[in-house]
């Protein structure tokens, strides 16, 4: 970045310490998006393994039977489940349900678009995908 | 290299019988003839009522009128003021430094818009993107004749639109847009807030027409409702509202 155009760029972008839950919640989103897709494409990778025959797909698949492969499809339950829910609060929120409606601002200004029901979903989301998480090691790790 | 000065006691413009004080931390940057940007450190004396913008008009007046500043109203009304305090973009002459609980207070020019020096930015793109949305009423009868009455107008219809009148065109929700940290050519809350403004407005037919404006790859799709830009506008104005209100029209949500 120049200085001309003094952008903050991704540095700007992926900072969610400054605006509250829902700068966070944004940065998730991305994250759990690029970490879904990242595993989609490993998924297809890994599953165009049976063309190896039966014994190449159980190798590969004993790769996840590893603790290593244990926690990594736990952190993908939990980026899924995390995309689903505050999926569904961004969905709703972008056709303009549940984000208030226009009224003459008072003092001290509180925006209504930032409002609980928008927080509950994110905390919900949070909540719900590590839930899912523990549920998916306890699962896994109990085998 | 720092630079650490204090106003003598019988030069502030700040009463003095406060003991407070704070560090103000100012940028210092001319795009023309420096490369990389400074900070300089003043001591500043201030009461409970102080503004950043005070505390910055002190250094200006008693150790460097050279510090850049842009400013007008004093009132958050002029919109001019607008720089990143401790981080966060704010109206300078909205901002008390005895809110801020902080020692140290940092200023320095907003993100997001080209620097014309030290803490003046350059509003230009702002101001180009504003005037791409069409803002003003679109009619076929545009014009009143003589004998006709002015648009009529029901209190619910004006409270559908008025809140996002109140933009004073700061230009703190572009920089604390996450999109328009990344991508120059993002049409910006600001911008978007304003659309739906005229959209809102019952005596406005030009809703189609902006639509069609910001219905393409960096309009209105990147916005991607982080709600920062309603978190800093000193208006409350609430441009993240504005946008997924217009965004429900391009979606079928709204008619």
């Amino acid at each position: 970045m120049t200085e001309d155009e003094h952008r903050e760029g991704i540095k700007g972008m992926a900072n969610p310490g400054r605006y509250g839950i829902e700068r966070i919640a944004y940065l998730l989103m991305r994250l759990t998006g690029l970490g879904l897709l990242g595993y989609f494409i490993a998924h297809v990778y890994e599953t165009s393994n049976i063309l190896r025959g039966r014994m190449g797909w159980d190798d590969f698949l004993a790769m996840t039977q590893t603790t290593e492969g244990h926690i990594f499809l736990a952190l993908v339950i939990g980026m899924c489940v995390f995309h689903t829910g505050n999926g569904i609060r961004i969905m709703l929120g972008h056709g303009g349900v549940g984000v208030g409606a226009p009224a003459r601002p008072d003092y001290p200004y509180q925006p209504a678009s930032q409002n609980y029901r928008h927080k509950i979903g994110i905390y919900s989301s949070i909540v719900l995908a590590a839930v899912a998480m523990m549920y998916g090691m306890a699962v896994m790790f109990g085998e | 290299m720092a630079q650490v000065s204090s106003i003598a006691d019988e030069q502030a413009s700040t009463p003095l019988s406060s003991p407070k004080s704070i560090v103000l931390r100012i940028s210092k940057f001319n795009p023309k003839s420096d490369e990389s940007s400074k900070f300089m450190e003043f001591t500043v004396p201030y009461q409970k009522w102080t503004t950043v913008l005070e505390a910055i008009l002190d250094v200006k007046k008693h150790f460097d009128h050279s510090v850049a500043v842009r400013y007008s109203c004093r009132q958050a009304t002029c919109g001019s003021c607008g720089m990143m305090i401790n981080g966060k973009p704010k109206l300078a002459c909205f901002t008390k430094i005895s809110e801020l609980d902080s020692d140290v207070v940092t200023v320095e020019p907003m993100n997001n818009f080209p620097v014309i020096r030290d803490l003046t930015v350059g509003f230009e793109k702002l101001f180009e993107k504003h005037q791409k949305i069409q803002p003003y009423l679109i009619r076929d009868d545009s014009e009143l004749e003589s004998d006709e009455r002015e648009f009529l107008q029901s209190p619910q219809e004006v409270e559908q639109y008025i809140q996002f009148a109140n933009c004073i065109k700061c230009g703190l929700c572009n920089s604390a847009c996450p999109t328009m940290a990344t991508d120059s050519s993002f049409v910006g809350p600001q911008a978007l807030a304003q659309a739906y403004r005229y959209v809102a407005d019952s005596r406005d037919k030009g809703k189609d027409s902006r639509l069609n404006i910001i219905d393409e790859s960096h309009g209105i799709w990147r916005c991607h409702f982080a709600g920062s830009c309603s978190q800093v506008c000193p208006k409350g104005v609430d441009p993240a509202m504005g946008i997924q209100f217009l965004r429900g029209y391009l979606l079928g949500f709204r008619s």
